[in-house]
């Protein structure tokens, strides 16, 4: 076992007017502070388990019930309402009891999502506490935190919190004398990004490999070991216990009416200052990019900015003003994704950038469906010699004609990820493609993005 | 092939369908056996236990080679085959040995729009390695890596499974490297 981490790490977490009614701050407390991880820091300082006995005292329906009018939505990705999946889950009956199991989804492979990573580091009982909750409301046997393979002192970290939690009764058997026994095991990862998609998990979790599942049937029918599961984000998971505290409609309260709530926003990229930011749902993109984050580093222009991880199409210069939200975003043509807003200044190569991600999908495609397989590669070599000076007059009309046959026809997102940054770069940085392939060389003068293979 | 090879070291691993004779097999510690049948008891399949077998016996011998993935198909009682699948699906089972120090710098695009890229290349040039190879000192071993989750605090390294170093430039660089050297840093498997 490693040792617990003890060094601080030196992004930002907070700005001024943080933790205020108007910018609370509930996913981010004590963060940055080492020993805010403790059990006996969580009790003391953030209202620790009060929750949980909240909950244990509510029978399971209305806890889920509490969640759903809290509005709640799926932090992992695509924004699906956390209450109404919990519902999913099968009931016992007279003839058949199941066996379900809660899932957390640690595995944070979203290029520019750097967030359950804090709630982990810091808050480690609140995500504790979160899966606690959603186990008793889903009336689960035992949790799963499945976290990716190079977050090796997190999970030593989590097992100490988990033994504390045990320790101190909140795990374990005939909890808090409700009669029900719970545990929380820790899974760790091997290094695959596929492994975040929900079904690939459930396989790495049971010792395979991570190739996502065909669904139906679903995780709710059969999940893990065949049994019923439901997966949820780290950040959803620890938004429960803050629902529970204040109540779902004071939750509902913040944000915007069907973007609930605050979410964790990661800050990557060329930004003054990177780091994390608690900020209700709806929260426009260039406040938080220019105001927070300090605005460009580089002192030039901010050219494009991929609002949600990197699997989100992304923006330029006339959409920096868009609500942060799931519709908004939706509308606008992109998704908020994991949250993760990445920032290019003018500088910036469109299609180095585009070409370093798709080398990224294309390594990450797990190989089981031909689209997504066969495609990201296509994609990727078609890129590779456009950025090299080797592009041909009809490589635009060539990826157009590509990503139309991958998109929506593979058995997972990865596939409708990996198209999304290379369509949205190509509809609205065209000009970058069509210099490239014209004058065999890039338009902008910029450091390059890709080691040992471009043309600058 | 009727002639037994030499046993698979860590300069030479076998090709998948090579064999080892079998006095040359090399098994894994009572301990570490131990170790692992009690994960089998720990999840609610011994098939779960797949993949931490695979960094235990990745830590006790160097590397996943072909010897390590048919121990932890012994000791759990699986089959082989499924060991070998999982093992070459996971990029962080080295079916080759690394160096005592497995780098793994970012250059996915947040970490390369802050300069990820140039400081893998920096670092190959530094320590004589091919990126994915070994230094002939067996020291070092650089390996371009996927995103770390540090994308706030890019570009940023990863040094064996333990150590991050986050806003890397060229001096927080030598501070690694001189951190290993000085034995700061456990070495790979330790
Ligand atoms: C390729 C791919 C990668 C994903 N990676 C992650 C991830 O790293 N973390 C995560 O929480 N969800 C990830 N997801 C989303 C999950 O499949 C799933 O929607 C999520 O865990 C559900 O949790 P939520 O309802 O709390 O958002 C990924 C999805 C896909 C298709
Ligand atoms: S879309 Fe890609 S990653 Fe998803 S199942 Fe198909 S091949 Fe695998
Ligand atoms: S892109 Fe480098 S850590 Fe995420």
């Amino acid at each position: 076992m490693g040792a617990i981490r003890t060094k601080a790490d030196s992004q930002s977490y907070t700005f001024e007017g943080f933790g205020s009614d108007k910018f609370p701050n509930f996913m981010l407390r004590g963060t940055g502070d080492l020993d805010n991880w403790r059990l006996k820091t969580y009790e003391q300082r953030h209202e620790g388990y009060e929750a949980l006995r909240k909950a244990l005292k509510m029978d399971p329906a209305s806890v889920t019930g509490e969640v759903k009018a809290s509005g709640l939505r799926g932090r992992g990705g695509a924004g699906f309402p956390t209450g109404l999946k919990w519902t999913f889950m099968p009931k016992d009956t007279e003839e058949r009891a199941f066996t379900r199991y809660v899932v957390c989804n640690a595995d944070e492979g979203e290029p520019g999502t750097f967030k359950d990573r804090a709630i982990m580091e810091y808050n480690p009982h609140q995500l504790i506490e979160g899966m606690l909750i959603a186990g008793w409301a889903m009336q689960c046997k035992l949790g799963f935190i499945y976290v990716r393979g190079e977050f090796k002192w997190l999970i030593d970290k989590l097992d100490a919190a988990i033994q504390e939690a045990r320790d101190a009764g909140y795990l374990g058997k005939n909890i808090l004398g409700s009669g029900w026994d719970f545990d929380l095991l820790t899974y760790r990862g091997a290094g695959a990004y596929i492994c975040g998609e929900e079904t690939a998990l459930l396989n790495s979790l049971e010792g395979r490999r991570g190739e996502p599942r065909v669904k139906p049937p679903f995780p709710a029918t059969k999940g893990a070991y065949g049994q019923p599961t439901t997966v949820n984000n780290v950040e959803t998971l620890a938004s429960v216990p803050v629902i529970l505290r204040i109540g779902g409609a004071a939750y509902a309260a913040i944000g915007t009416p069907n973007n609930t709530g605050t979410r964790i926003f990661g800050v990557s990229g060329q930004v003054k200052r990177p780091g994390l930011y608690e900020l209700p749902l709806g929260t426009p993109l260039d406040f938080l990019v220019n105001d927070l984050a300090g605005g460009c580093s580089t002192g030039k222009k901010i050219k494009a900015i991929i609002p949600g991880g990197c699997s989100a199409p992304m923006l330029d210069a006339k959409d920096f003003d868009c609500p942060m939200d799931f519709d908004a975003m939706k509308a606008r043509g992109t998704m908020a994704g994991s949250g993760g807003v990445i920032v290019m200044d003018e500088n910036v190569c469109i299609v180095e950038a585009v070409l370093r991600l798709t080398r990224f999908y294309a390594h990450e495609s797990c190989g089981q469906c031909t689209p997504c397989r066969e495609g990201c590669n296509w994609l990727e070599m078609v890129l590779h010699r456009i950025e090299h000076g080797e592009g041909r007059p009809g490589d635009l009309d060539l990826i157009a004609s590509l990503t139309p046959r991958i998109n929506l026809r593979t058995l997972c997102p990865l596939g409708d990820a990996a198209c999304g940054p290379i369509d949205s770069a190509l509809q609205k940085f065209r000009h970058e493609f069509e210099h490239h392939i014209e004058h065999k060389t890039c338009f902008v003068k910029g450091p390059k993005l890709t080691a040992g293979i471009s043309v600058h | 092939m009727n002639h037994p090879l030499p046993p698979e070291t860590s300069d030479r691993p076998l090709a998948p369908g090579q064999r080892l004779s079998r006095s040359a097999r090399k098994s894994l510690s009572p301990e570490t056996e131990g170790e692992i049948l009690a994960l089998a008891a720990k999840y609610p399949d011994k098939l779960a236990a797949t993949l931490p077998a695979l960094y235990l016996a990745q830590a006790e011998l160097g590397f996943a080679g072909l010897e390590a993935m048919k121990e932890v198909a012994r000791i759990l009682a699986i089959p082989e085959g499924h060991v070998f699948g999982v093992a070459t699906f996971y990029t962080m089972f080295h079916q080759k040995p690394v160096g005592k120090f497995h780098l793994q710098v970012c250059t996915n695009l947040c970490c390369a729009l802050r300069g990820g890229a140039q400081l893998f290349e920096q670092l190959c040039t530094r320590l004589a390695v091919q990126p994915g190879g070994v230094s002939l000192d067996g020291l070092w071993s650089v390996e371009e890596a996927e995103c770390l989750g540090s994308c706030g605090t890019g570009p940023c390294l990863q040094v064996n499974h333990e150590v991050y170093e986050e806003f890397l430039d060229e001096t927080r660089l030598d501070a690694v490297i001189e951190a290993c050297m000085r034995g700061a840093v456990p070495e790979w498997g330790k």
